[in-house]
């Protein structure tokens, strides 16, 4: 009767899913690093909310973000978000490093352990570092280069973010209570079947993309629709900045690509939790079914993730070399045309997976297709530094090694498109170095570049060059000393997800790539060195007329950091690079002859709910304590048909005469302030107004 | 001014007097249930498309088949109990465009969702019948493939009759205001997206299965 109870409450819980209690029992070097985890997330959420009660900072966090609608606010959290996850996922992969190093028949890791860590590292570096970083930016970086106040759709932006916590929540929750799948990040069944993996690690996977992919696609809705409607007057299509364009057709593949996976996991749910046969070995499921659904999501993905960097990239590159961005009608076809391909290839990661020789070429062909617009890209960058003032920035570190590097990577991935070849190098390292050689100088150092770039613009401080300086070659490093090794035992056929081998002509490369991991160590750790040492001394680098970087476009023409209502009068825009020309002109920092009542959208708590009950929904899911999962759905339907029914909350108006004195006073301060040379970009004097580049003209 | 300003005739950017920019809510909300309902509608078409790789030997496993399966009559009931009810939100949609009342547009709206609920019965008869004789989607990969797509069909006419009583009990209390005709005319996207879905399934699924 007891235990019945109990097995109702609990479901299928119990003690020995305790992580960090399993140290205890079995102290082998594996089962500490396994606990030492789960202690980890213990300790580090114990100290959040310490500091947080010790500086009384529950209520302005609680206001002036959780229930925020501000754009701002909510890209921050994305982003802070995307930093934790970040650090999991480093340390995650400097583990498997070290494994591999010591890999020679053996290794102090278990298997089992190893794919949880190589599962856990690729379901978190896609869904919950490279998602959150670019959705945050994006969210802090639209709507002020467009002119907007705010995105279309504000409450449903917090609830986007609060599906994308839940899903990471139970990620991290996976760490403490029972263990990940062990199925990598794609989840191929019937290896994730009930059958194979009848254990709770399927379901966190299951859960946690689920819920993060319905966020997503709610972004996506939400920055189609800014981006078409929000514009400010006179911003055509084509007076766009880059990172809108990149951001706009990310948004588009997120509405369209996304649906994909929603499908494919939830036909898996459904074979695990209801004994339906989509993908079963037995009574006529078919698996290829998933490979081909996981990965007509998939590719695109990738494409979502790399096209916001190539924003970023595109911003920086006209900014730091105080030149017009050099072909922009050519960059915006080859974003266009890489996010239409981006669904035309995604047989290409399972050529060898039964399909015929005839349908391999094709999409080898379209696969190879792709290689072109991004060479565009290429070039364009390349262009756009030629005869130009390079200033070799923080940022500017970021784009020369990501072109250097990018392109080698885009060539490994061109040998990759051939099937042919993909027949003997598939399912090796050779293919982790090539898609890691991609995201990390395409993805990481992007968005890593657009953190330094628009971290002023937030803040009102510039980040801390040295610690940048050192963080970004040391990513370069790393990465190089990581990844370059596994190009060469991917030739030599050793295999991916494998914890250990036999050849011992592989330890050497090993161990040079675990050297890069200490390197890539340091550079994480640095990130965080810069941030703590940029807050400490911002009396030095204090960004008050919000333009530190010379830059041409229509957010840098706002006070750092940008008041809630972003812009004081909406501009009408005449030019590309609108501030740049406005600049140019003597016509920077305008008096706009009447101020108007600006009416901003009011908080909500709906990204709060849905991110505690989303969590505790999913939890409750996963260990089939059905109460909690019911009781968390049905909060979760009433708080959203308790909106539909009540409307809108009251939204908050700000009277033009507040507006007024603060946009007068800002003016005052950026006439007072002594306009900047790019000399002294980077030294104390920079307060954020750039003076006028005296440059010859050239041909 | 240096040579790269000439080519700009304006100064890039200035400000207006009396121009703030207009928040045309109704429209955005408009665009942005489109797009969602096009994401929706990749949803079904993959549904559509993993149906139709289960229907051969393979994965019916032995089980039954959409020939001992499916049958007319019912579902050109369902059919016509779904349509109908887009003529009649479509009337009800009409009344609301030329301001014939309160009375005349709930009466179409409550039209409306007892079709869609009478539509809702006939369908889970049909699964209960389904259920009785073994064709549960535990029996096979076209079975599950079944009972993946036919259903969440169902769930969306659900979530829209929720979404229809919500928006009648407001019309009942406040009145048809702006705000409520701009959700009316989701909602009514809505229903007559789930139609043109219904007669994908009806083409596929039950006409197909019988030929």
């Amino acid at each position: 009767m007891t235990t019945d109870f109990w097995r109702i409450v609990f479901g299928r819980l119990d003690l020995g899913a305790l992580d960090f209690l399993t140290a205890f029992r079995d102290p082998t070097l594996n089962e500490i690093i396994l606990s030492g985890a789960a202690w980890a997330v213990i300790l580090g959420g114990l100290a959040a909310v310490a500091v947080l009660s010790r500086y009384r900072l529950w209520g302005p966090l609680w206001r002036n973000y959780l229930v925020s609608v501000d754009h701002k606010r909510i890209g921050i959290m994305y982003i802070v978000l995307a930093g934790i996850m970040l650090v999991r996922g480093v340390l995650e992969g400097v583990v498997m490093r070290g494994q591999q190093a010591d890999g020679l028949g053996g290794g102090f890791l278990s298997a089992n352990h190893y794919a949880q860590l190589f599962s856990t590292h690729g379901t978190i570096m896609i869904f919950f570092m490279a998602m959150p970083f670019l959705t945050g930016l994006i969210n802090i970086v639209v709507p002020l280069q467009i002119g907007a106040r705010d995105v279309s759709f504000p409450m449903l932006n917090s609830a986007s973010l609060g599906l994308t916590v839940a899903g990471a929540a139970l990620v991290m929750i996976s760490l403490v209570v029972g263990a990940f799948s062990t199925g990598g990040w794609t989840a191929y069944p019937p290896y994730t079947d009930s059958l194979f993996q009848p254990g709770p690690g399927p379901d966190y996977w299951l859960w946690s993309v689920l819920l993060a992919g319905v966020g997503t696609t709610m972004t996506g809705i939400n920055f189609v629709v800014t981006i078409l409607r929000e514009r400010a007057p006179g911003m055509t299509l084509m007076k766009m900045p880059m990172f809108t364009w990149t951001a706009l057709c990310t948004a588009i593949l997120m509405v369209f690509a996304l649906p994909p996976v929603t499908v494919s996991t939830a036909m898996l749910l459904l074979d695990r939790y209801a004994g339906f046969h989509f993908f079963t070995n037995a009574l006529g499921g078919n698996m290829m079914n998933y490979a081909n659904l996981f990965w007509l999501f998939g590719h695109p993905e990738v494409y979502i993730l790399i096209l916001p960097a190539f924003g970023v990239y595109s911003e920086i590159v006209a900014t730091y070399s105080g030149k017009r961005l050099y072909g922009y009608g050519s960059l915006v076809v080859a974003t266009m045309s890489i996010a239409v391909l981006s669904f035309t290839v995604w047989l290409h990661h399972f050529f060898t997976m039964g399909q015929d020789a005839d349908m391999n070429a094709a999409f080898g062909i379209a696969t190879m297709l792709i290689g072109v617009p991004t060479g565009v890209k290429v070039y364009d960058w390349m262009a756009t530094m030629y005869r130009g003032r390079v200033r070799m920035t923080v940022p500017m570190v970021y784009l020369v090694s990501f072109m250097v590097l990018f392109v080698l990577g885009g060539l490994s991935g061109i040998i990759l498109a051939n099937p042919s070849i993909d027949f003997q190098v598939h399912n090796t390292l050779f293919l982790v170095a090539h898609f890691h050689n991609m995201l990390i100088p395409g993805l990481l150092f992007g968005m890593l570049a657009g953190y330094t770039y628009w971290f002023p613009k937030l803040f009102g401080f510039r980040l801390n060059d040295r610690w940048g300086y050192i963080s970004a070659w040391s990513w370069v490093a790393g990465f190089v000393l990581v990844f370059f090794p596994m190009y060469v035992v991917g030739l030599m056929g050793m295999t991916r997800r494998t914890v250990a081998y036999t050849n011992p002509a592989y330890q050497p490369w090993m161990i040079l790539s675990a050297v890069g991991g200490v390197f890539v160590t340091v550079a994480l750790a640095s990130l965080f060195v810069q941030l703590y040492v940029s807050i400490r001394d911002r009396a030095f680098t204090r960004d008050i007329g919000g333009d530190p970087w010379d830059a041409r476009t229509l957010e840098w023409a706002t006070p750092s950091p940008v008041p809630a209502y972003n812009f004081a009068v909406i501009p009408h825009v005449h030019a590309r690079e609108a501030f740049a020309v406005a600049k140019e002109a003597g016509l920077g920092y305008q008096a706009p002859p009447a101020y108007a009542d600006i009416h901003l959208p009011g908080d909500t708590w709906m990204g709060v709910i849905l991110a505690v009950f989303g969590t505790a929904f999913g939890f409750g899911m996963i260990w089939y304590m059905w109460w909690l999962a019911a009781l968390s759905f049905a909060v979760m339907a009433v708080a959203f048909i308790g909106r539909a029914l009540r409307g809108d909350r009251a939204g908050v108006i700000i009277p033009a005469a507040q507006v007024a004195a603060e946009h007068r006073a800002w003016l005052a301060a950026v006439g007072r302030l002594a306009p900047v040379t790019r000399e002294h970009e980077q030294d104390g004097i920079n307060h954020g107004v750039a003076a006028p580049e005296t440059r010859e003209v050239a041909a | 001014m240096s040579g790269a300003s000439a080519i700009h005739a304006a100064p890039g950017l200035s400000y207006e007097a009396g121009h703030e920019h207009d928040h045309d809510a109704a429209g955005k909300a408009l665009w942005g249930f489109w797009l969602f309902m096009m994401s929706d509608l990749i949803l079904f078409g993959l549904f559509f498309a993993t149906y139709a790789t289960m229907l051969d030997p393979m994965s019916y496993a032995g089980g039954p088949t959409p020939r001992d399966l499916f049958e007319l009559p019912g579902a050109a009931l369902e059919t016509a109990a779904l349509l109908t009810s887009t003529l009649t939100f479509g009337l009800a949609a009409l009344a609301v465009k030329y301001e014939q009342g309160r009375g005349r547009v709930l009466a179409w709206l409550g039209v409306t969702l007892a079709l869609g609920l009478v539509f809702l019965g006939l369908e889970a008869r049909e699964f209960a019948h389904m259920i009785a004789i073994g064709a549960v989607p535990q029996r096979s990969g076209f079975l599950s493939a079944f009972f993946g797509l036919v259903p969440l069909h169902g769930l969306h006419v659900t979530a829209g009759a929720i979404w229809l009583v919500i928006l009648m009990v407001q019309i009942a209390g406040k009145g048809i205001d702006a705000g409520l005709t701009s959700r009316l005319a989701r909602l009514a996207l809505f229903w007559h997206f789930l139609d043109i879905i219904w007669i994908g399934i009806f083409s596929i699924v039950y006409l197909g299965g019988i030929v």
